[in-house]
């Protein structure tokens, strides 16, 4: 079981790194950008902890949440795009 | 859990870690999307099939699946979809990039923004 250590272990310095470029991000889409990515690596998160727990509803979870998170990016850029002219 | 599956996490861990740092490290937010858009497939792909292969279910296996080409479908539009509107809204490129193909792509835009409600009040 080391290696699901070892896989969460690295998911969360990934976490990690993608809330630094969340905080730094000179623009909104840098910031949209990883928030995407975190959604992306929690995805990856609920597939190893569906691995660790060997239940497979953690894999519609993680579905759910790919979907959702696609939404969310969707929605951002149009609003970007929206909201352009000033 | 086997060899092989326990193989195909830590690689998908890996390649959503190498997303990660190319977030941070690469200079541009467009150099930044297309390096952790494709590591993100990838890597996702690789944990998708370490969870089939080690639950080893024909319904865990057609959902790893459905997830693998959700993600093939979803990850290049919601990369184009923000480049775009980054694009748009003026995010700077870097600045050794010297390919610019949608040059003007922003002018034209405005234009027609612009002529839309003069030809609605004609009406």
């Amino acid at each position: 079981m080391t290696v699901i250590g070892l896989c969460f272990a690295i998911l969360c310095l990934a976490l990690l790194l993608a809330f630094v470029r969340l905080v730094q991000g000179p623009s909104v889409a840098d910031r949209v950008v990883a928030l995407d990515l975190m959604a992306i690596v929690s995805v990856g998160l609920i597939i190893v902890h569906g691995v660790a727990t060997s239940l497979p509803v953690f894999l519609d979870a993680a579905i759910i949440l790919a979907l959702v998170t696609f939404a969310g990016t969707i929605a951002f850029a149009k609003y970007l795009e929206r909201r352009r002219p000033q | 859990m086997s060899f092989i599956a326990s193989a195909l996490l830590l690689t998908g861990c890996a390649f959503l870690l190498l997303a990660a740092i190319g977030l941070v490290r690469m200079p541009d937010l467009y150099i930044r999307m297309s390096s952790s858009s494709k590591a993100v497939t990838l890597g996702v792909s690789c944990l998708a099939v370490g969870l089939a292969v080690s639950m080893s279910d024909a319904t865990v296996t057609t959902r790893a699946i459905l997830l693998i080409v959700l993600f093939f479908l979803k990850a290049p539009v919601a990369a184009h979809m923000l480049g775009r509107a980054a694009y748009l809204t003026g995010v700077p490129l870097w600045k050794a990039t010297t390919i610019d193909e949608m040059k003007g792509a922003g002018d034209s835009l405005e234009q027609l923004r612009n002529t839309t409600p003069a030809g609605s009040e004609s009406d």
